[in-house]
């Protein structure tokens, strides 16, 4: 098959290219609006802001989502905030700067294209967002206030308390509801995407299971939107929320949609570390807190001792030391693998010997106890529920733990996959972030995708291709029918001995090992003997109780985890393949002094998967990357 | 973090339909950390409940952190366990004593049907917001976020209100099973910001509208639900919905029919 991958990167200057675009796009006229339309898969940041505004440009839209209501979509639980370039602080912040620190922080990396535009429309997400009454900190004054992240020396982060990536959500989802109002959407919770639909090689439609009556139900539209989230729950321990699965997007891969970098997972620096067999997920501590808590370790190794009696000079402030500049701002890949390596010399705190401090006591010495609670004072208390200790008293432990996924499926500059008429949004597609995501990124490119680029590319799509009228009568829906409900009856047939937990634990245990913050030929090699046997195993000997015909948790999690079984295996070769280190994909063969060593000559390009069938090796294409405006350079944040 | 162990028996409300009758089922939690959740205690249980053929005990859940609201369920009496401004997947076992027997069932009202077990339909709260918990800010064009000056103590009880996580519990807590504290924090949040103001008074009757006729009872100011409530919802919030309700009930002007030759 030829080569898909046409990345559509407008001509001109990077400047112009996003308004030259919108002025080129084909338009719709608003009568003919509601004669089309549009599915939308997933209702967090992205999905409901792409409904929302689609459905009021005058689309007919139908959203999808597994939970059962949007408020519950993961984007809820982003606590830190959200970038923008809006340089209120007067600090030397710009559209050029924001462009600039993500094209570095992701490496090199990314499409600066992509992240060109993401830059110029983060300050229209924030007048977007503020104009529907998202409650942002204020000055006294009453403009917005802002905070620093990792990765950056502004200070252009908003936030709302801890919890902006729930304020977000509410303000996109109270957008969408008030077109559900309208009759432009129509919201259809308790379901999920299990298969694409493609009738004349354009994406026309999905089946779904309703996850309350296990219908399977076809829906047809003239294009498809998937903003479906990530997918580091393949680690089974991650901050990612317990529903959180690549279905939707796997299944639009093995449709035809190419998946790009999947090796790309991000390794958020400040989570709760592990503490026993039985847990379930890791919980983040926002990356803000690293604006005023110290990151250490005891200076000698095996020092037991309670912090509060190790005197100052016995301690290893590592980020400070090693990188002076950003200090305990470092990016989140390069504080990742620091606390990784104290550990790993043995200077690791809590019984595990997995976890380093972070400590606030010169915050509060300076600031006062009520401005760190007024600033982080939810963040404490969760962490005091989930420990049992009282970071006011003493430093918070922390630890690395998967978070983010930049891989994702391939879009070209208009978010659009290889598939004709299936779009991607959100950190369901790989394309803004790099090798590596910044703090407060994720949720500017799910609002940016969905409130300022998707209303012009799927435009200009609809007005651009001829769309013959399909129905769910086509023999595709009919045939997509029946290979989900032939895959669920092969699962409930299997009536083996293990639950899917088990799989799902294994799976994540053979994945954080060789494909997690560090990784090497001969264990991804490893790993790549080891998932083919628990996929195997898998499918001869799952448990799975009751029946497919009604509510059957046990049977949502069995497809999420199959699905992971065959990803893990693309992550692994992905990371195989990729003979560099970049970002948050660590190898460990490629270093100088412990940073990760690019190469350019050879890497600087996106790889593509492309599906060829079931038990067959993927096919790896390859996008070139080119920077004409942030030059190639080592990345350094001494 | 060490690694204390306790044995609960555990009284779970089970119910394999909506229709169906439920009950009482006894089963024994054995072994539990101090150190895990509630829900990954009932994790624990679940998974030896299928390794022996059985169908685990079903139950809304997702992000594990607090935030999303999608889990709770009742345990001995309380919304979300005993713990104040606690929701239940941030209740660690820590709290319970050893050999304890805990009655754990769905959030019971009307408008929220069961589903499963300790699952139950909360859409209710959907249709509740689409009926005017929005503001009417048209995409892309909205102008500079700073050319509208919010005073930060604005601001700040503003997201007080907005902070609801909507997970009912409020609901549950109730005893005429009112939405009142679910309606007012949404209808508070956006009264208190400039921004809320052009639909302000058709925001208040129409949600209000929207809750009575999902069938949630009246509020009588008891104050269960704040108690109850994980995220500190505050009861001014009611009274400012009352107060929000009465002056739109008074003052509302008549829509008018726009249109127009030309």
């Amino acid at each position: 098959m030829a080569n898909k991958l046409d990345s559509k990167i407008p001509s001109g200057p990077i400047e112009s290219k996003w308004t030259k675009s919108k002025f080129d796009y084909k338009l719709v006229n608003p009568a003919n609006k509601r004669k089309h339309s549009i599915i939308v898969v997933g209702t967090g940041l992205a999905g409901a802001s792409a409904a929302a505004s689609l459905g009021e440009l005058g689309y007919k839209v139908k959203a999808f989502c597994i939970h059962e209501s949007p408020r519950r979509a993961h984007s809820v639980a982003a606590q830190g905030g959200i970038n923008a370039a809006k340089n209120y602080q007067n600090d030397g912040d710009s559209t050029y700067r924001l462009f600039y620190d993500t094209v570095k922080g992701g490496d090199f990396r990314a499409r600066e294209a992509n992240v060109y535009r993401l830059a110029e429309v983060s300050a229209n997400i924030i007048d977007q967002m503020v104009a529907q009454g998202v409650p942002f900190a204020r000055e006294y004054g009453g403009t917005l206030a802002n905070r620093s992240f990792g990765g950056a020396q502004v200070s252009r982060t908003f936030y709302a308390r801890g919890q902006t990536g729930q304020q977000l959500l509410l303000g996109a989802y109270s957008e969408m509801m008030r077109q559900v109002d309208a009759g432009n959407v129509e919201l259809r919770y308790r379901r999920e995407m299990l298969d694409l639909v493609i009738v004349d090689g354009k994406a026309r439609g999905i089946i779904v299971r309703n996850l309350i009556t296990g219908e399977i139900e076809s829906h047809e539209a003239d294009a498809v939107v998937i903003a479906s989230g990530g997918y580091s729950n393949v680690f089974f321990l991650s901050t990612n929320a317990m529903n959180c699965a690549v279905t939707a997007a796997w299944k639009a891969h093995k449709r035809g949609a190419y998946f790009a970098n999947p090796c790309y997972t991000q390794i958020h620096p400040t989570c709760i570390p592990v503490h026993g067999e039985n847990q379930s997920k890791l919980t983040l501590m926002s990356e803000s807190l690293r604006n005023d808590g110290r990151v250490w370790v005891p200076k000698a190794v095996g020092d037991k001792r309670h912090p509060n009696e190790i005197p100052e000079n016995e301690r290893d402030y590592y980020l400070e030391r090693v990188y002076p500049s950003f200090g305990n701002l470092a990016p989140r890949d390069v504080a990742s693998r620091q606390a990784k390596y104290r550990c790993d010399e043995g200077r690791g705190v809590n019984e595990t010997g997995k976890a380093v401090y972070l400590d606030f006591a010169d915050a509060i010495k300076r600031l006062g106890e009520d401005k760190i609670s007024e600033r982080y004072g939810n963040l404490f208390e969760m962490y005091d529920k989930i420990t049992g200790q009282n970071p006011y008293k003493q430093p918070m432990m922390i630890y690395p733990a998967p978070h983010y996924t930049m891989g994702g499926l391939w879009v070209d500059y208009n978010l659009e996959s290889t598939i004709p008429g299936l779009f991607v949004a959100g950190e369901a597609n790989f394309s803004d972030h790099g090798a590596n995501r910044l703090g407060a990124s994720a949720l500017m490119q799910g609002l940016a995708d969905g409130y300022f680029v998707l209303p012009y590319t799927l435009g200009n799509y609809l007005g651009g291709t001829k769309l013959e009228k399909v129905s769910t009568s086509n023999d595709a829906f009919k045939a997509a029918e029946d290979g989900v409900k032939k895959e669920i009856s092969k699962l409930m047939g299997i009536k083996g001995n293990r639950t899917v937990d088990s799989f799902h634990k294994e799976l994540g245990h053979i994945m954080w090992e060789y494909c997690g913050m560090g990784r090497n030929e001969a264990g991804l090699k490893k790993a790549l003997q080891e998932i083919p046997k628990l996929r195997e195993e898998f499918w001869q000997n799952l448990r799975i109780p009751g029946d497919a015909n009604y509510l059957n948790v046990e049977l949502e999690k069995a497809g999420r985890v199959a699905d992971f079984l065959e990803l893990g295996e693309l992550m692994c070769r992905d990371a195989l393949e990729r003979q560099e280190s970049c970002g948050g994909h660590y190898r460990e063969e490629f270093q100088v002094d412990g940073e990760a060593k690019r190469d350019d000559a050879n890497f600087c390009h996106v790889a593509a998967w492309e599906y060829t069938g079931e038990n067959k090796p993927e096919v790896r294409h390859k996008e070139e990357l080119v920077f004409e405006n942030v030059h190639l350079a080592t990345r350094s944040y001494k | 973090m060490a690694g204390k162990h306790i044995n609960l028996t555990l009284k779970v409300w089970r119910q394999k339909g909506p229709k169906d009758q439920g009950g009482f089922v006894e089963l024994q939690a054995k072994n539990v950390s101090e150190d895990a959740s509630f829900l990954e205690m009932l994790d624990a249980v679940n998974e030896e409940l299928v390794g022996k053929g059985d169908e685990p005990i079903a139950f809304d859940h997702d992000c594990r952190e607090g935030i999303c609201g999608a889990c709770g369920f009742v345990i001995d009496g309380e919304a979300h366990g005993p713990m104040k401004s606690t929701t239940v997947c941030q209740l660690h076992m820590r709290n319970f004593t050893d050999g304890a027997v805990l009655t754990i069932e769905p959030f019971r009202a009307t408008s929220f049907p069961v589903i499963k077990d300790l699952m139950v339909d909360r859409s209710a709260f959907d249709r509740i917001i689409s009926a005017g918990g929005y503001i009417s800010a048209n995409t892309g064009n909205a102008v500079d976020a700073n050319s509208v000056l919010v005073p930060k103590a604005d601001a700040d009880e503003a997201m007080s209100s907005a902070t609801c996580i909507g997970c009912g519990a409020c609901v549950a807590a109730c005893k005429n099973a009112s939405a009142a504290l679910f309606t007012s924090a949404k209808i508070s949040h956006m009264a208190l910001l400039p921004q809320g103001q052009v639909e302000r008074k058709d925001r208040a009757l129409r949600m209000v509208a929207a809750m009575d006729a999902e069938g949630f009872g009246s509020c009588t100011t008891t104050g269960a639900c704040e108690a109850a409530c994980p995220k500190e919802i505050q009861l001014t919030n009611i009274s400012r919905m009352n107060r929000e309700f009465f002056v739109a009930n008074a003052t509302k002007r008549p829509k008018h029919k726009d249109g127009g030759a030309g």
